[in-house]
Order: C-alpha cells, then structure tokens, then sequence
C-alpha cells in the first residue's frame, strides 16, 4: 500500500510546461511592462520553481500528510505541549466568509461582529486568569512571553526604576530565558527543591532591586502546583518585582484557581494548547497576555474597547509599548478559542482542568510501576517518568522507549525535558482520552520495558523512516534541494 | 461538553487506580485560600447547533471586504487561492500534528516543510530560507537583530520610512529596552532618496531595513541602495511582496542579505490579520544566526533519504538565554499553505498573477486621475498598489459613497502618515475585474 512515489521531491516530479494554474486574460488594455517598470527592478529569467499539475501536486502532498501521526489519528502524550482533540466545528465556523473575508484595515463599523468576538474573548480570558486588562496581539506563547516582559520593562522605566534581571527556575521552558534576553534582560536561574518545587532560600538569595519579573510556570513543569505560590509571589513584590505566570499549563486549573489570585502581575495564555486550536504541525497559535490594572496602559495597541455605539480598536494608548505583531495577530487561531469558551461554559471549563488532571494521574498510577516518577504518586495535569535507572541497568534509554512507543501506534512523550530530571519522559494524556487509551499506553509501556536492548536501540522498526542521523544533518547542513546534488 | 471520553464508571475505577475517593481529593496540592471557590463568571454552555448559529449571528455583523469588491491592501490582499490549497491543507495530518520533533513520524510535515524552504530560496534568489516565522512584520525585526549579530553593529539601525507602519512599529517595539539607535530615513518623494542613505550609513550601522515594493506601492532602487548599504559595510533587509516576484528581480539578485515577507499573499485567506506567515530567508553567512526551525536532509540508518528538524544548537529549547530568538510555536501549517500554493501556481502562474495585478493597477490608476477628483501622490514606477490624493479632501465621504455601492475603495493613510490625512492607498489584485475598476472610477470620481 505504501506510495514511495510520495517521497520524491516536488522539483524531481517537476516536467516543464506542466503547470496547473490559469489565470484570466487581462481584461485592461494592456502595456508593455518596460514602459511601466524600469528595466533595473525587472527580473531578466523566469523563476526557477518546479512546474507541475494539479493532480500530481495533490497526490503528493496527501500522500506526505499520511506520513505524519496526528491528533485525529493518534494518542498523542506530549508533555508541555497539550495535544488535546481539536473540535471539527470550530474549523468550519472559522471559515465562514463572514470572519475568513474580513480585511484586517477595515473600519470599525464593518467588523462589528469580528471586534464583538475578540471584546468577549478579552473578557473571558481576563476572568479566567483574574487578570483585567488583556491584549490579544502576540502571535505565540513565547511572543507573549516577550510581550509581557517589554510590558514590565516600560512600566519600571516609567516608574523611573532601573531593574536588569529576569529570575528563572531552573526547570522553566527554555522559551523563558530565550524572551528574557530578547527583551534586555540578564537572567539568572532559581534552583528546585529535590520535590521539584521553587527553592525558596535560593530564590531568597537571587532577590534584590535589580529583579524585574520572576518568571514562573504554574503548575510548574514536573506537573506539580507550586504549592508556596503565595508565598514567592509575596517575596517578588516585597523586592519591586512583578510576578509573570507561563500559562503553558493553564490546562491545569481552569475554574480552580487564577493567577491572579495567587500572585501573578502578568501572564500569558496558549490558545492553541488549552483552548483546543490545533497545532498545524508546529504552528500557528496565538499568545494572548493578561495583565494588572497598573500595567494595562502599557499593553500593545489596538486593544478592543466597547463604547455607547458599539465595538472599537482603540490606537490612542500612549504609554503603550507599540506593537508586536502586525495587525491584529492571529485571529483565526482566536476565534477557535473563543468558540472552544463558549462551547464549554464555566462548568465545562472547570471540568477540562477536573478530566485533565484525573486521566494524567491515572496514568501515573499505571506508569509509576513500570518507570520510576520521581516527583512522587500525585501531579496536575501531566507527570514526568525517568529512565534514569533501565538506563543504568539495561543502557535503554528514555528515547529508546520513546521510539519503541511509535511502532506502537503512540506518539511518544517528550523526553529531555524538563533538565532537572534525568532521562525525563513528560507525559500529558489531556482530557481527551479515554481510560481505554490510557489503559492500552499503560500496557504498552510495561511490555516495551520488558523487550531486549536490541530491540530498544533499534526502534522504531515500523515507522516510514528509522532513526535519522542527525549528526550528519547538522554537521553538513542540506536545507534546500538543488539540482543534480 | 461533547469532549470528555470517560463515563462515571470509568472515573469510579480510575480514581480507584488512583487511591482517591474523589476528584477533588487530585487538587490537595493546591491550597484552599487560592482556589477560586465559585464558577468562572462567562457565558453558559452551547451545543454545536447553538454555537453556530451564534458566530453566524456574529459573522453577519460583519461586511467582509473580500466579499465584496476590495481595494484594501497595506500588507494584506485579495489574492485568489486556489482550491487545491485549502483541500490539502485541511488534511488531519497536517492540520492536527505537532512540530516534527519525532521525524519517524513526521516525515509529511518535514518533508513539506523542507520543500517550503527550497521554493522560498528559488523565489527569493536567497541561500537559505527557514520554516517560517510568526508574519511579515516579526519576521523584519527579527531579521535586524540578526543583522546586528551578524555585522556586529548592535549600535545603529536604519529603516525607511515608506515600510510598512506596522513593521517599523513591531521594529521599535522589539528593539526599545535594547541599546540600539533606530533611525528612520524620510521618503517624502514616496522612494528612499539614495543621497538621505548615503547620509545616514555608517559603520556603526548593523542595515537598512527597506520594502520592495514598499508600503505606497512604490518600487525602490533595490540595487543602488544596496550598493551604498555594502560599501559601509552594512547589511540590507529587504521586505518584500512574494507575488511581485512573478515579475520583478529577486531580491537574491538585487542585492538584499537577508529577505523577508508576509506570505500571506501565498494561498492565505485575510481572515482579519491572521494567522499569516512570515518568510525568513538569508544568505549563507547569517545562516547560524537564522531564528527558528530548520528542516535538513539526511539518512535513516537503512539509508533511506528523510528529513529532520536540524541546527537546533540555535534555538531556545537547547540554548536557552543566549538562542538566537525565542521563537517556538511558528506558522508551519501556512508554510505547507505557501508550497502547495507556489506549485499549484508555478512559474508561468506566478508570472501572470503579477502581470495581471500590474496591468490592472495601472489602469486604475490611469482611470481614477483621470478626472480632478483624484490626484496620484508619488511619481514613481508602481507594482499593485498607489497612493492617490482625494482634492476636496473628503476622504471618509469617499469611503462611504464606495462603500454604499459594495466597495472599499482603499485605506486612508492619514493613521499612519499625517501628511497624507487627504490620502487612500489603493491595491489592486488580479482578482479585480476592469468592470469593478470602472465602477469604482464612476462611484468616486
């Protein structure tokens, strides 16, 4: 059954005159180009691009989509990532001619019912997190990570207070660090405990008036609520600094407990983990913020406001940081969200985070027996498994068992991460799934850690590919295909 | 709430498993004072039915332009799209995936990814292209950070004034808590005036951000700019529209160091200014200073040709604070949107959508000035877009009268240039019709 055909390159099925497009006859008198255009700006050959029909253009790139696991066809545990069912009624209603034709320069009074949606989604995400002021600009989680932090770095130059550093726990996503710098700031790393939790005499020693933002992941990435979140937070502001809370794991705690309640100034949000818009093979998403009062007139412009005639963008901010993003930003990826929202209500939504943390601990319950949890028997919403000792013992590695786990028909976990636990495999099942799924992950993992090394290192055996090298993919970098390479 | 999978049964035995009487036992970790304690204060609840008919509600509260007849550009267009790219694009596979990190497993979204790579560098003339990047406008800034990097001249940047207001805005946005001096050179002639950039370059200078064609629709002397960018040692970043490329020299050839685009042209509905697709393409020496993914070519260990996400030594989840950008999640399903869109199109297609938007530009042009209404703005060569200036200065009663016959007739620039508050930008796609051109000249002239 399997196609071959489909691995070979656009350019290698390329036969010259074979393109599918017909464009109509130009219906204006037409003029020469050269007497429009100076020669100068005008390219002198056409563009080297493959030449192909339309038929051909579709078998391939269906064929190539088979090759890929999904969410529609797979179990997809990938830790920090929330691979949750992405609802089919939210794609059609997205295309709907009413919201996929809007121009985003359009006035106002045209795009009453597109600026009523992102006005209520702004309201829904500032209750969800307790946060009132919301902008829904940043394109992804880490854009909205940088957002916020150039949000924070206006507001203290306004307070006329010079502050340089951006404080880290160390099992952050590396996104953090990486927007730290972006936005001019130092960072410096704050320690775990041995449970995984924020150190808080290591945070203690870190905090000084140079600190602007500690930035925090709660539930952290272990999957474990920061249990003393009041408590660091207390000792952040007690230093002049801001609190941001990554929301990459808001799937935890929907309806149970805001970040603003335990201390969070500013956050962001994943519209595309917790609020079910699918992930695209890497993107798009969307990185909505949520701010403090405070900080609100700094938030990136437009915002939507609504007034006594109706819904309006709002440029006239000027403490506002400027812009990140063009336009409005990804509003597509939005209108998923806000359908996801409204299809759930605040009982559905508390559900979400109930079902979400009941199937990641179930799983843990069932895992905990084949791989070691070092965090302990309890989590949120995902768990991280080591390999640390089945490496010691049989040299098999956690991505061993993640590769075994393809030929299984699982996507595997993602290992190596979090950096605090050795040979980390992070598991988020999502509310998703079923018992019946959990259950048949389960069973695979214990018979997985039952097979012979050989097996392991030489997994996935069933895939389209096995292992790639990816030593020789860096160290001699092909990144574009050329003729006769 | 049509997601949930597990029935009371299932939950009595998995709590079982767990070792806890109920599901609130699973939250102990979280502490009582910090639990909200109520509902969430939003809308109830809707069933499919419902939902749709709401957002239906919704969307007929909206006039969509491109329902309609559209001269709206400024960084978003009215191109057609094909309907081999959206069937193709909306397959669960590529629509329901995560980013490749497992390749065995990913090959479709790799291999897509990696061809998406190789048509931006046939389209832009560049080395390297990356797999995308969030739009046009973070794809620019990005660009000049790496510029900086790369020339290591972190200290001055300069920028056209006639880029896209967005981008420059995005630019200085990213650049404020940096110590950088951004500059931005005036083109009051609606062109950057190569004597004001030979004024401005020096060897402080990491590049000069410009936009071809830029933001009036304006085509820059790409070349001679270039010149006088090199021979201070600096880089160029050109931002450039991909569809005009059927048509003009490629930036590669004109040249620019590093490109970048909004790609939304490329088989992307408007849908209100997102998710768009920002292109990132660079020549070879500011290849290792590139932000986000890769796709490269190797060997399975059978030795099989496949693909993988590569140099990731860059990138924030390996290099943390000192990765070349923070980007993670990037637009990789409109990337796959571009490359169906770019083969469906080919050469030939490409060439005749850009004639067809220049051809018809022009005649609007010509038919709007042609009475005293409506004047042109700049005298400058123009691909599908120009600035003309109403002469009463009743730009809003213009828009209105337009928009009563089904027309949005252009942008008022007088947002962003407020020399030009008596001024519409006007664009014009291969998807208008000389009787919409004629009808838009009678309703306004």
């Amino acid at each position: 059954m399997r196609n071959t055909r489909s691995t070979e390159l656009l350019f290698e099925l390329s036969k010259p005159g074979c393109s599918g497009a017909r464009l109509p006859e130009c219906d204006v008198p037409p003029r020469p180009v050269a007497e429009l255009l100076p020669q100068e700006v005008l390219a002198e050959k056409p563009l080297p691009l493959p030449e192909l029909s339309e038929p051909d253009i579709v078998r391939h790139f269906v064929n190539l989509s088979t090759l890929n696991m999904s969410v529609d066809t797979h179990f997809y545990p990938l830790g920090s990532c929330t691979m949750k069912y992405n609802p089919k009624r939210n794609e059609r209603i997205a295309g709907m001619p009413g919201f996929a034709n809007l121009h985003p320069c359009q006035s106002d009074d045209t795009v009453q019912g597109m600026l009523e949606l992102l006005y209520q989604s702004q309201q829904m995400l500032a209750e969800i997190s307790g946060l009132p002021a919301v902008s829904l600009q940043p394109a992804a989680g880490a854009q909205g990570e940088l957002t916020a932090l150039l949000v924070a770095a206006a507001y203290f130059r306004d307070q006329g207070i010079p502050k340089s550093v951006v404080l880290i726990p160390d099992g952050a996503h590396g996104t953090n660090p990486a927007s730290a710098a972006m936005a001019g700031f130092d960072t410096v790393p704050v320690k775990s405990t041995a449970g995984g939790l924020v150190d808080l005499d290591d945070l203690h020693a870190r905090l000084d008036d140079r600190v602007a933002v500690l930035m925090i992941t709660n539930p952290n990435t272990l999957g474990i609520f920061e249990t003393h979140i009041a408590e660091i937070a207390r000792m952040v502001h007690a230093a002049g600094g801001l609190v941001y809370l990554d929301g990459a794991n808001m799937n935890a705690i929907l309806g149970i407990a805001r970040p603003a309640d335990f201390g969070a100034d500013l956050m962001h949000f994943n519209p595309h983990k917790t609020f079910s818009g699918p992930h695209g093979g890497g993107g798009p998403g969307a990185g909505p913020i949520a701010v403090t009062e405070k900080l609100a007139p700094y938030l990136p412009s437009p915002i939507v406001v609504q007034e006594a005639g109706g819904y309006r963008l709002a440029y006239d901010r000027p403490q506002s940081i400027g812009r990140v993003r063009s336009f409005f930003g990804n509003v597509g990826v939005l209108l998923r969200m806000y359908c996801y929202l409204r299809t759930h209500g605040p009982e559905g939504l508390r559900k979400i985070s109930e079902q979400a943390v009941l199937n990641a601990n179930y799983l843990l319950s069932r895992v905990k027996h084949v791989l070691p949890v070092p965090q302990g028997d309890r989590c949120m919403h995902e768990f991280v498994a080591s390999a640390a000792r089945i490496k010691t013992q049989r040299d098999v590695s956690a991505m061993d068992i993640a590769k075994r786990l393809l030929d299984y028909g699982f996507h595997a976990p993602t290992v190596y991460f979090p950096l605090i636990v050795k040979e980390a495999i992070m598991i988020e099942p999502t509310e998703t799934e079923s018992k019946a799924t959990l259950d048949a992950f389960a069973e695979t993992l214990e018979c997985i850690v039952r097979e012979t090394r050989e097996q392991l290192h030489d997994a996935p055996a069933s895939t389209p590919v096995s292992r790639p090298d990816e030593v020789q993919a860096a160290r001699q970098p092909t990144l574009t295909w050329k003729p006769h390479a | 709430m049509p997601y949930f999978l597990n029935n009371a049964d299932d939950q009595k035995s998995m709590l079982k498993s767990i070792g806890v009487e109920s599901i609130d036992d699973l939250f102990t970790m979280v502490p009582r004072e910090l639990r909200l304690g109520r509902s969430l204060a939003v809308p109830p609840a809707l069933g499919e039915l419902e939902l749709t008919a709401h957002l239906s509600t919704l969307a007929a509260k909206n006039d969509p332009a491109g329902s309609g007849i559209c001269f709206l550009g400024g960084g978003s267009y009215d191109h057609f799209v094909p309907a081999v790219v959206d069937h193709v694009a909306s397959r669960s596979e590529f629509v329901t995936s995560y980013t490749p990190y497992q390749p065995e497993v990913s090959q479709g979204n790799l291999q897509a990814l990696f061809e998406y790579q190789t048509l931006i560098t046939q389209l832009t003339g560049m080395d390297y292209s990356n797999s995308s990047l969030y739009d046009g406008g973070s794809a620019a800034a990005e660009a000049v950070l790496m510029a900086m990097s790369v020339t290591r001249r972190p200290g001055r940047v300069l920028v056209a004034r006639s880029v896209h207001p967005d981008y420059r805005q995005i630019l200085a946005t990213y650049l404020a808590n940096l110590d950088v001096e951004l500059v931005t050179l005036d083109t009051p002639g609606g062109t950057l005036d190569p004597q004001s950039l030979r004024a401005a370059v020096n060897e402080q200078t990491a590049c000069l951000l410009l936009q071809q064609p830029n933001f009036f629709g304006c085509v820059e002397k790409m070349q001679t700019l270039a010149r006088i960018v090199h021979e201070a040692g600096a880089s160029l970043v050109a931002s450039v529209d991909p569809l005009s490329l059927g048509l003009l020299k490629r930036p590669g050839d004109a040249g620019a160091d590093i490109v970048v685009a909004e790609g939304q042209s490329l088989g992307t509905p408007m849908q209100f200014g997102g998710p768009y697709l920002g292109i990132l393409a660079c020549r070879e020496p500011f290849l290792r200073r590139m932000p986000g993914r890769l796709v490269g070519q190797t060997v399975d260990r059978r030795g099989r040709r496949c693909w993988v996400l590569t140099l990731q030594t860059r990138e924030q989840h390996i290099r943390r604070d000192r990765a070349t950008s923070n980007i993670c999640t990037n637009q990789a399903l409109l990337a796959v949107r571009a490359a169906i869109y770019l083969a469906a199109m080919g050469p030939p297609g490409l060439a005749d959508v850009a004639n067809l938007c220049l051809q018809k530009a022009h005649y609007a042009l010509r038919r709007l000035t042609a009475g005293p209404r409506l004047q042109p703005v700049f005298q400058r060569p123009m691909f599908k877009e120009f600035a003309v200036r109403v002469t009463d200065g009743r730009v809003d009663e213009l828009l209105a009268k337009a928009q009563a016959a089904g027309i949005f007739a252009g942008l008022p620039l007088g947002r962003w240039y407020p020399e030009l508050k008596d001024c519409l930008l006007v664009a014009v796609t291969e998807k208008r019709t000389k009787a919409e051109i004629d009808k838009l000249a009678e309703v306004v002239g």
